[in-house]
């Protein structure tokens, strides 16, 4: 029997009962869309957090307090003892060989003149922060200066969500706006950075460490940043940064990274985020497999009269085994493309909102996937119908 | 034509299994039909024609006893290779017509040709002849319930005539019409007979039964 029938056949038989078939589709459309749509995901959060870190720098160093990890502790150790004068004590013993920036933090609202921004972020910080952080760069105007920062000046570098809500289309720099209740002065635009996740990352101000702890008595650090001179110290800086923070602090109270170590685990967590997701997806594609395995049963029942009759006509087993497994491959390849058109249409779609890139490789498994349901699910039924007797099946009403 | 034998069955016997009970219901059948012969299987409801038909139409297999198709024993025959022949050497005509309701007239017709792995184009012409012949030329691109009763069982011949086969086995092909278009359906069947087909029409009427040139009488599955 040749193709050309087995496909005419397949497709009078779907389209014969329009909405079964349709409802049998959705299944593996479902579960498609849910695979190329969640894979999407996992991978565009892993190149936008790999982008992020690549970008701070493979000479950095940074100090966060707390444990992260580690086998003693899996979940980690919360803890608030690591301070401002821990980067001076750094700065002071790495002087040669690296600059040093403590990062504190504080969520305020600014305002100018009549208008206000909430809910922004001020980081106190020094005045080689740049030149530390390479993701950060001056769009417009310029940085604190060292002796800005050591005199404790109320300079601020703003962000551009700052910069459209308080200060329009204007030229900034300059323009005095309050942080709180006090006043500073505009020094500097910081280039965009975009949303992850629904944060904003540009509702930030960036003031001297020193005017942030006296506004907002800040001592604990969020980061400290150090930038090692020469990538080949890296190790040496990293170990003796920990040699001195052990000095007063205990392993549970900070965690020493590097762009690298960070990488690394960041790419492990979203390795399984991308698994789990698709794995979860994968489910809801076996299910929608059940029912086409479901439908090809019904399918075979019905038809076992015409599966009689085309036996007595001269058909062999194999060419009512391939009638059969057609009938379930095309339903679940259609469901299946229809599927992938939705999914890569919900990704791009997504990626406005959230971070998601699309992978060829997740449609071609997608793709392959639902190939091989229509197989593994259609082929029960597929055999079933094939070992009729003709003579039973011709008398079954 | 050399009158060989083309059926020969040597004390057929068929049981069914219901539950512990078993029925025989052909007990002990021998018969030869030869080639070219037109034979009526007569008898009263419940005698075992259909039974009989299905075993010579090799449909289904004998409990015990002996079937020779030509010179072939089917009982060593494989279930594919008895597909085979029933493609090319078997044409049936069911009581119920049995055309497959969704598919055209013509499509109805070249299915034993699509089994038998016969070309499209070839396939289409073939059953367009036979068509035409039989008078239904017009009524190729209908469904089947579009058609009258009489007109269906003649597709269902036209079918049974598709891979042009030996023998025509036809299991009460008047059972579901009117005595005007059994008789037509009857006629077709002779004039078939006599372009060289061997006929086996099974019908429990005495007089469509005395049309063939043989009765084989079967009472209660025996031939008597
Ligand atoms: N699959 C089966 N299982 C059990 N008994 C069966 C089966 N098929 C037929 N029989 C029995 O075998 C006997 C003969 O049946 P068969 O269909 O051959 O009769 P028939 O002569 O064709 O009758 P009719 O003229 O009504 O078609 C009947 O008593 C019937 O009940
Ligand atoms: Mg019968």
């Amino acid at each position: 029997m040749d193709f050309n029938e087995l496909f005419k056949l397949s497709y009078r038989a779907i389209n014969a009962n329009r909405l079964r078939s349709f409802l049998t589709m959705l299944g593996i459309v479902i579960g498609v869309f849910a695979i190329i749509l969640l894979v999407s995901i996992g991978t565009g959060l892993q190149t936008f957090i790999t982008n992020q870190i690549a970008g701070l720098g493979s000479n950095l160093i940074f100090v966060i307090p707390g444990r992260i990890g580690g086998a003693r502790t899996p979940g980690g150790v919360v803890s608030n003892k690591l301070v401002v004068a821990d980067a001076k004590t750094l700065q002071l013993k790495l002087k040669s060989l690296a600059n040093v920036a403590p990062v504190v933090s504080q969520i305020t609202t600014v305002k100018y003149k009549n208008r206000e921004n909430k809910g922004t972020t001020i980081f106190g910080t020094t005045s080689n922060y740049p030149k530390i952080v390479q993701n950060a760069t001056i769009e417009r105007g310029s940085f604190f200066s060292k002796s800005q920062e050591q005199s404790g000046a109320r300079s601020a570098v703003i962000g551009q969500t700052v910069l459209n809500n308080l200060f329009y289309s204007q030229n900034p720099i300059g323009k005095r706006f309050f942080i709180g209740n006090n006043i500073y002065t505009v020094l500097g635009v910081i280039n965009k950075r975009g949303a992850v996740f629904g944060i904003d990352q540009d509702n930030v101000v960036i003031i001297p460490l020193s005017a942030a702890q006296r506004q907002f008595g800040l001592t604990h650090v969020n980061t400290i940043f150090i930038s090692v001179n020469s990538s080949s110290s890296v190790s040496r800086v990293k170990e003796q940064t920990k040699k001195i923070l052990l000095g007063h602090l205990t392993e549970d109270d900070f965690t020493i990274q590097t762009a690298e170590s960070t990488l690394s685990i960041v790419s492990n967590i979203t390795n399984i985020l991308s698994i789990a997701l698709g794995g979860i997806a994968a489910i809801s594609l076996l299910v929608g497999g059940i029912g086409v395995a479901n439908i090809m049963l019904v399918s075979v029942t019905e038809r076992t009269r015409e599966i009689g009759l085309r036996k007595a006509l001269g058909a062999k087993r194999s060419d009512i085994l391939k009638q059969f497994l057609l009938e379930a491959i095309m339903l679940s390849l259609t469901g299946g493309i229809i599927g992938i058109i939705l999914g890569l249409f919900g990704s791009i779609v997504l990626a406005r909102f959230l971070v998601s890139q699309v992978t060829l490789w997740s449609v071609f498994i997608a793709f392959g996937f639902s190939v091989v349901v229509g197989i593994v699910f259609g082929m029960a039924p597929a055999i079933r119908a094939s070992k009729l007797s003709p003579i039973e099946a011709l008398r079954y009403e | 034509m050399k009158k060989t034998n083309l059926i020969s069955l040597a004390n057929v016997t068929k049981d069914y299994n219901l539950g512990d009970l078993t029925v025989r219901v052909l007990k002990g059948i021998t018969l030869k039909i030869k080639n070219g012969e037109f034979v009526a299987i007569q008898g009263r409801s419940g005698s075992g024609k259909s039974t009989l038909m299905n075993i010579i139409g090799l449909l289904d297999t004998p409990t015990a006893g002996s079937y020779y198709l030509e010179e072939t024993d089917v009982s060593s025959l494989k279930e594919d290779e008895l597909s085979y022949l029933r493609n090319k050497k078997i044409g049936f005509v069911f009581q119920s017509f049995n055309l497959l309701p969704r598919a055209t007239i013509l499509e109805n017709v070249v299915l034993p040709g699509i089994y038998a792995g016969e070309n499209p184009k070839e396939r289409d012409e073939k059953a367009g002849n036979i068509l035409e012949k039989i008078g239904l030329l017009k009524h190729i691109s209908k469904r089947p319930n579009q058609l009258s009763g009489g007109e269906q069982q003649r597709v269902a011949i036209a079918r049974a005539l598709m891979n042009n086969p030996d023998i025509i086995l036809a299991d009460e092909p008047t059972g579901n019409l009117d005595t005007k278009s059994g008789q037509e359906v009857i006629n077709l069947l002779k004039t078939l007979h006599k372009q060289g087909k061997t006929i086996v029409l099974i019908t429990h009427e005495k007089d469509i039964a005395k049309q063939a040139d043989r009765i084989i009488k079967l009472t209660d599955g025996r031939i008597n």
